[in-house]
């Protein structure tokens, strides 16, 4: 395998969980909702996946122990901000709070444990094309999954009727529910799917990325996927396109840091976080396709009458 | 079972006091179930967590030292959220305060004069609110993201701070160690009463939330806040501007929680290290809304959860448990605090079968 298909390995290592906790999230917020506890789900999940793949021994338990926490957690936000009609921003900073100590607190005794990392899955005719085949076909489960999700989503939101109800809840709360969709009960769902991938990001990060639990080890990378959605302007396949860009980002600082060359560290570690913030300016500076791509009811929460 | 809301026709000024209290209740109830799934006795637990701090001189001093930066960070972040600027990035500007002020002490070593502490204090001010003015900037000129963008701030201010003490600042006298010189006795805040350590960081927290409290209730400037959060639409009516509000609001929580930075460098740590927050800028957040945005509430809230990061300290020593419940407590608190807030503007209706049907739907 030549250096460039090693790096591109890294590359696609470091993009997947972006890509997954953004695609949920972008879901979540296509119907109406913003969910800014992306990193605390994220990081119950890597808890939850590291644990469950350590007591069971199998990584794909783990994977599911990941999906199923941060569906689970992401409840507590949808009971909030949806039934009980809290301020969505100060509920996620909460989601993100809680999620970064329970997480810490139950993790705790796997703290150093080296962990069982997710077996690839390889493709047998096409992981021998030459220098993609090794790339694309040879990887996890996840990586496969993640891809799915984002064509899946993109299938779901544009080409199906309930894409469409959900969509419609975004844009406009009032009218969907004039017109006898469940706004509540579309919420909650695709709540709960933001939380389920969210989880599953967390579990690539304690299963492939370094399979073993640190605390806080989704360091900021919950984050980063919220501005990867404001980045897309809420299309799905724009997710990938954004991911395996911060993913190169991340990347390249590693190897300029392997390299030597002479910035130091923390620069280079600051990277990312200023990509992210430079990205977010080109993407937002222009007042009026914001206000055209942006769901019309995001942020907003809704009360029915009756 | 559904659970149904009925807006109430004005504000609750009952539940408007309560709420913080029973969100309080609520979280010493999880707190005493999460301790007795740990395997240890609940009500000892708590009462290590939250009353042993409260009994002894020292032990006040510390909870005066851990509030003053909280309630100096919260009081700004009351005035950013009512405005609906959501700056979440104070953990940052405390930072950048931090460096800023310890200019002066770190840098310029050799000047000792009674002019350094004001001096090092105002330069802390002004770093904190020039860092907060990044997202400021982006938001009122560039309509970006300011929730986004004041958090990845905090990542880069924690690093360029952990450069600083590795690299150009660090103590050539200090055997390696990642840390700045310790400062001179005319760069350290002195303490407030002579029983303990507790400096005068604790003051600058009660007067500054006495004067915004001021500022919000009597002033122009306090409804123009007020108006601009609650409908930008009816603010731009009145002739505010919500260009100007982000830039106030912004450099003022900036500037507390840059002040907030360099009174617990200078008054409690007396260097710069590479980790000098344990979490202030965040936990803040919790102590904004604990004490209902409003600058005395703040105060109250903020001796609170100071008194989570004694107790912390506490159980780990008496009960052998790890410092994590901490964050779990600040969480699950603040969850209470946000769901008892419901309680003050809806009536909550518990629904015990489902009303919904189509029959019952079709009769009405």
């Amino acid at each position: 395998m030549g250096i460039f298909e090693a790096i591109l390995l890294t590359v696609i290592t470091a993009a997947t969980p972006l890509v997954l906790a953004a695609i949920g999230e972008l879901v979540t917020e296509r119907s109406g909702v913003l969910n800014l506890g992306v990193e605390g789900m994220m990081v119950m999940g890597a808890a939850c996946a590291f644990i469950a793949t350590q007591v069971t021994g199998s990584p794909y338990i783990g994977i599911l122990a990941g999906i199923a926490s941060g569906a689970l957690f992401s409840l507590l936000f949808g009971f909030l901000t949806l039934t009980l009609v809290a301020n969505q921003v100060a509920t996620g900073l909460a989601l993100t709070i809680l999620g970064l100590g329970v997480s810490g607190m139950i993790g705790e005794p796997y703290v150093g444990q080296s962990g069982i990392k997710l077996p690839q899955i390889v493709f047998p005719v096409l992981s021998d094309i030459p220098f993609l085949g090794a790339v694309l076909f040879k990887q996890d489960l996840i990586f496969y999954l993640s891809i799915a999700l984002v064509a899946g989503v993109n299938w779901f939101l544009f080409r199906s009727r309930a894409g469409l109800k959900l969509r419609s809840v975004g844009d406009s709360h009032a009218s969907a529910h004039a017109l006898g969709i469940n706004v509540i009960r579309t919420r909650y769902l695709a709540v709960m799917f933001g939380g389920a991938c969210a989880g599953l990001a967390g579990a690539q990060l304690s299963l492939v990325y370094t399979p073993q639990w640190v605390e806080n080890m989704s360091a900021g990378r919950g984050w980063i996927a919220l501005a990867l959605v404001v980045f897309s302007s809420w299309r799905p396949w724009r997710i990938v396109a954004g991911g395996y860009l911060f993913g190169a980002v991340s990347i390249s600082q590693l190897y300029a840091q392997a390299f030597g060359v002479g910035i130091p560290s923390q620069f280079l570690s600051a990277l990312p976080y200023l990509a992210t913030i430079i990205v977010l300016i080109l993407i937002s500076h222009n007042r009026r396709t914001t206000l055209i791509n942006t769901p019309a009811s995001l942020g907003k929460s809704f009360v029915p009458d009756r | 079972m559904r659970i149904e809301l009925e807006r109430r026709p004005d504000v609750s000024k009952l539940f408007s006091i309560l709420s913080p209290f029973i969100a309080l209740g609520l979280t010493l109830v999880f707190g005493g179930i999460m301790f007795m799934i740990l395997g240890k006795d609940p009500l000892a637990a708590l009462y290590s967590f939250f009353v042993e701090p409260l009994t002894e001189v020292w032990s006040l001093h510390e909870l005066a030292i851990k509030a003053a930066p909280l309630i100096l960070i919260a009081v700004g972040l009351s005035v950013c959220y009512c405005s609906n600027n959501w700056n979440i990035g104070a953990e940052g500007q405390f930072i950048m305060g931090a460096i800023a002020g310890s200019i002066l002490p770190v840098v310029f070593y050799e000047w000792q004069s009674p002019l350094v502490l004001p001096l090092m204090m105002l330069l802390g001010m002004l770093g904190g609110a020039l860092f907060a003015g990044i997202p400021a900037f982006l938001k009122a000129h560039l309509n970006t993201n300011e929730i986004l963008t004041s958090l990845m701030l905090v990542y880069v201010a924690q690093l360029f701070l952990d450069w600083l003490v590795r690299g150009p600042w660090r103590n050539p006298g200090g055997m390696n160690f990642p840390e700045t010189r310790t400062f001179d006795a005319t760069a350290i805040l002195p303490e407030m009463i002579a029983s303990g350590r507790a400096h005068w960081g604790f003051a600058f927290a009660i007067i500054a939330a006495v004067l915004i409290w001021f500022m919000m209730r009597y002033t122009l400037k306090g409804f123009e806040i007020t108006v601009l959060g609650q409908s930008e639409r009816a603010g731009r009516f009145a002739g505010f501007s919500s260009r100007k509000m982000i830039w106030f609001s912004m450099l003022l929580s900036g500037a507390l929680a840059g002040l907030a930075g360099i009174a617990e460098v200078s008054g409690a740590i007396q260097q710069l290290r590479p980790v000098i927050s344990p979490g202030y800028g965040f936990t803040a957040i919790i102590v904004a809304f604990l004490g209902r945005l409003n600058p005395l509430g703040i105060v109250v809230a903020g001796l609170v959860l100071a008194l989570t990061y004694l107790g912390g300290e506490a159980v780990q020593v008496s009960l052998q448990i790890s410092d994590k419940p901490i964050r779990v407590f600040q969480g699950l608190l603040l969850f209470f605090v946000l769901s008892c807030d419901t309680l003050i503007h809806y009536k909550i209706r518990m629904m015990w079968y489902d009303l919904s049907d189509t029959a019952s739907e079709g009769a009405r």
